[in-house]
């Protein structure tokens, strides 16, 4: 550098811009004329009137402060939250909500994970789910009434299809139905792919009989285990809420007692709509625990609902 | 004396604007930290973390940042350019602006109007008023150096041109959005392109506010309260192009392991290690300045300020790049350990160099002298105590987090739920609470400091006439 320029300070400031503009250029302008960064997967669809809606009280709320949406190629990472983020997914997001901080956990694949009433009661109040959970209180968002204009609106800025009809849709829904929409729809443009299995499946001695039956240390321990994983969805005797009674005979909708290995199979795998299980069709929403739980913490909270069948 | 008079009412409108916008900040900084053990803390709709934390990172980069930058960048151009600025009328009125747009844009972030892009919350009204803000200050910087009486610019002089034509460039591409209504607009740009562009600008928004500008005053400052020139001016030439040439390449190691392309984020680990010569440049310069007389510590009140915020910013520009790198990014990131490495360098660099230059503008502004030196003292090692706190135990519990989340049984099932991972940040969380607490008394004896000066230098004055 020549001592002149530190005397002219326009020739500096030019210097100064194109200095500036050259890693800009070349990492961000000319990347963005490129295909590579406008992916779209070929099932992602734009968001619906109320899916925006929700997304919309997502950013007001400011969720991607406690919340990332995008699973990194780690292997434990896809074992606690799902398959990783393509970036084919996002197409319809304006803006990206990856998020930088994880004071909760991921939401990239959160849709469909769980029925819809449990986000109702979640957002309601994450306290009565998780006693030690830092997530605000979110019930007062049933109380706000759509807006259908707005909506509107926001769907012409965007440029997404839509039907009269659709907007007509939102006059009696609130926020919080909004909410759990948009959240529902996150990551759905990712079939779940079926993760391998961290587990073995049943060995042939298991599948005869579970192999802490009885065993009052496990019971005990499943009991714990119920109570953090479980009773959020099936109630805290088990006695049923948003998943099924579980200390009735009945498995499934049906009545009449199936084996233990099908108990493993269910808390291990969870359920999808329409799957069928010993002749019974699954209505979906019960989640599975193969990478958050243990093969022998399974069986112990098996031994555990077997103790409390029929009392 | 010379015959013309610094524009010192507006430098000094400017710097209690930033304090008080900076308390502001902080006591919201107070309240999300401990939302975020004691839920009850949350009143909704207006007072949730989700919508207070933009407060504070807005009020401090916005308010206290931006607001100590336009009044003290004013002091030093017209201290280097020897002349009162070209256009003091509309500085006046680029004081009162600055007030209105801040005072709206809490009150349009209580009311959850959020575009989601980090530093770039502010929706888009209050961006015009932002560009019109920033158009005033280019054009009396500028101005006043184009018509200044001093030949040759001065290195502050360089950093404060480079922060003005890059913030504009930065915060003009960044807004870009699609007006979807009066307070609701959306990023123009979608998905992996709209994080590549949010993310050249947040870490730029970095680089080019609570960086350069912050040079420009270390720069300035230091070599006026202690006496003693820079050390090297061949070393910060480097130093100066070599970091805003750089920084603009590194935006996506805040995307690391996400979708963006690969080459993107390698090509920002590659310059973001690189950036520690160049940062590094402006340390060594520092240090070796006052080492010619290490007595300054002592004899200068002042001094240690400088001296603790550039090392500050010494171990941030070497962290940073560390936390670029893919094996420690997987571990850290997302975790509280970014906030220990975000306020090591907001409080112990930005703040501490921010109060030092007020300590040392105040009393010439007012023709006297300090009101204590001891308050002011205490009042260092009080931030310095309540930030250490602060970074430490958020390092701690974010290698935690890092490591829990990664822990798996043997056989090869996740070994905690993220219930268990979370709970074990809470008496962290608590600790930073207190680290808080100390930091915030340690600012308020700056204010008292500050505000008894100010009484001290205006009865000296009144007692003249
Ligand atoms: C203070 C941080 C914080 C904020 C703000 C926050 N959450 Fe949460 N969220 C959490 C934590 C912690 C959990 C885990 C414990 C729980 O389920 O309550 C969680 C859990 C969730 C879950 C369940 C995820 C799962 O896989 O089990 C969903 C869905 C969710 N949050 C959505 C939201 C939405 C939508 C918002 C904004 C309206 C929001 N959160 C705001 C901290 C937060
Ligand atoms: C998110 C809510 C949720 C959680 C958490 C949950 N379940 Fe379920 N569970 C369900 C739902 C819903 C069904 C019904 C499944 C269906 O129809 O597809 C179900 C079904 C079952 C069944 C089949 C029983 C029957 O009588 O039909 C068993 C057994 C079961 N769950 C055990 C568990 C255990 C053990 C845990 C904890 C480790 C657990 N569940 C956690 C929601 C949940
Ligand atoms: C009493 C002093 C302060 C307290 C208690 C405090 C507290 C906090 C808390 C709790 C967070 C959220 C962290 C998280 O989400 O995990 C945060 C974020 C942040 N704060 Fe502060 N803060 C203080 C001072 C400051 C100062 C002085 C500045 C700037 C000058 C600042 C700038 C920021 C920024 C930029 C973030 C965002 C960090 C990120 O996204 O990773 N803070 N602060
Ligand atoms: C050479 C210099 C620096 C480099 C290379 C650097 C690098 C980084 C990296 C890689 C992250 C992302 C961490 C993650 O999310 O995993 C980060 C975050 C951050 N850094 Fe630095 N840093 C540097 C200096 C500074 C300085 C001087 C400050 C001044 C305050 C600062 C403030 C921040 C802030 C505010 C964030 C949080 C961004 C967010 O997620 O919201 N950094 N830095």
């Amino acid at each position: 550098m020549t001592g002149e320029i530190y005397r002219k300070p326009v020739m500096f400031a030019i210097v100064a811009t194109v200095v500036i503009l050259i890693g800009t250029a070349i990492t961000m302008f000319i990347p963005m004329l490129t295909p590579q960064m406008h992916p779209r997967l070929e099932n992602l669809k734009p968001f619906t009137a109320l899916q925006l809606a929700g997304r919309d009280i997502y950013q007001r709320e400011g969720c991607n402060n406690c919340h990332t949406q995008t699973v990194r190629p780690l292997k434990t990472e896809v074992m606690r939250y799902g398959e990783y983020s393509k970036a084919g997914e996002f197409a319809y997001d304006h803006p990206f909500l990856w998020g930088s901080k994880r004071t909760g956990p991921d939401l990239a694949r959160v849709g469909g994970k769980y029925p819809d009433a449990w986000h109702y009661r979640h957002f309601e109040n994450p306290q009565a789910f998780f006693a030690e959970s830092n997530m605000p209180v979110y019930e007062w968002l049933k109380d706000n009434k759509l807006d259908p204009a707005k909506i509107e609106a926001h769907m012409k800025a965007l440029g997404f299809p839509y039907i009269p009809e659709d907007i007509e849709l939102l006059k009696d829904k609130t926020e919080l139905d909004a909410l759990v929409s948009y959240v529902q729809v996150i990551g759905a443009s990712v079939t779940k792919k079926a993760v391998p299995m961290a587990t073995p499946a049943v060995t042939e001695k298991e599948h005869i009989s579970n192999p802490f039956a009885g065993d009052p240390k496990a019971i005990a321990a499943g009991k714990n285990i119920f109570a953090k994983n479980c009773a959020v969805c099936h109630g805290e005797n088990a006695q049923g809420d948003i998943g099924p009674n579980l200390t009735d005979k009945a498995f499934l909708y049906a009545e009449g007692d199936v084996p233990d290995d099908d108990y493993f199979e269910i808390i291990n795998n969870g359920t999808t709509p329409g799957m069928i299980e010993e002749g019974r069709t699954a209505k979906g929403g019960m989640i599975p625990f193969k990478d958050t739980l243990s093969k022998d913490e399974i069986w112990s909270v098996v031994a555990y609902i077997r103790s409390i069948q029929g009392k | 004396m010379s015959d013309y008079q610094y524009d010192n009412e507006t430098v000094k409108g400017f710097i209690i604007s930033s304090i008080f916008w900076g308390v502001v900040g902080i006591l919201v900084g107070l309240w999300i930290s401990i939302q975020m053990w004691a839920p009850s803390w949350n009143i909704p709709p207006y007072f949730t973390f989700g919508r207070l934390r933009v407060v504070h990172t807005n009020g401090l980069a916005f308010g206290l940042g931006i607001g100590a930058i336009f009044g003290i960048c004013y002091y030093i151009t017209m201290r280097l350019t020897k002349r009162p600025l070209l256009f003091p009328k509309l500085a006046r009125f680029h004081l009162y602006l600055f007030n209105a747009a801040i005072a709206l844009a809490a009150l349009s972030l209580f009311a959850g109007m959020n575009q989601s892009l980090e530093y770039a919350e502010l929706e888009w009204p209050l961006d015009v008023g932002v560009v019109i803000l920033w158009v005033i200050f280019a054009v009396n910087i500028f101005g006043t150096i184009i018509k200044r009486k001093e030949e040759q610019m001065y290195i502050s002089l360089w950093f404060i041109i480079a922060t003005v034509i890059t913030v504009a460039v930065l915060y003009i591409v960044n807004n870009l959005s699609i007006p979807a209504g009066l307070f609701k607009s959306y990023h123009l740009f979608a998905g992996v392109n709209s994080a590549n562009v949010e993310w050249w600008y947040g870490h730029n928004a970095v680089g080019f506010i609570f960086t350069t500008p912050i040079l420009a005053m270390f720069y300035y400052f230091l070599p006026k309260s202690t006496g003693i020139p820079i050390y090297s001016h061949r070393l910060s030439i480097i130093a100066f192009w070599s970091l805003v040439f750089a920084y603009l390449w590194t935006g996506a190691h805040h995307l690391i392991y996400t979708p963006l392309p690969d080459w993107i984020q390698t090509l920002a680990i590659v310059f973001t290690i690189f950036l520690i010569a160049p940062s590094w440049g402006s340390v060594v310069n520092g240090f070796y300045t006052v080492g010619t007389d290490w007595s300054k510590m002592q004899t200068n009140y002042l001094t240690k300020f400088f001296i603790l915020g550039i090392t500050f910013y010494g171990l941030q520009t070497i962290q940073g790049p560390t936390q670029g790198l893919r094996v420690v990014s997987q571990l850290i990131h997302y975790t509280d350990w970014v906030p220990g490495h975000v306020h090591m360098g907001t409080m112990g660099w930005v703040t501490m160099t921010v109060a030092a230059s007020i300590y040392y503008i105040i009393p010439r502004i007012y023709d006297t002298e300090i009101y204590s030196e001891k308050i002011a003292n205490t009042h260092f090692y009080l931030v310095l105590i309540g930030q250490l706190i602060f970074s430490i135990t958020m390092w701690i519990t974010g290698i935690q987090q890092g490591a829990l989340w990664k822990a798996v049984n043997p056989d090869g099932s996740l070994k905690y739920t993220f219930m268990e991972t979370l709970v074990r940040n809470y008496p962290f969380w608590k600790m930073r609470t207190v680290g808080g607490v100390i930091f915030t008394i340690g600012m308020l004896f700056f204010i008292y400091n500050i505000f008894m000066t100010i009484r001290k230098g205006k009865s000296l004055a009144a007692a003249k006439a």
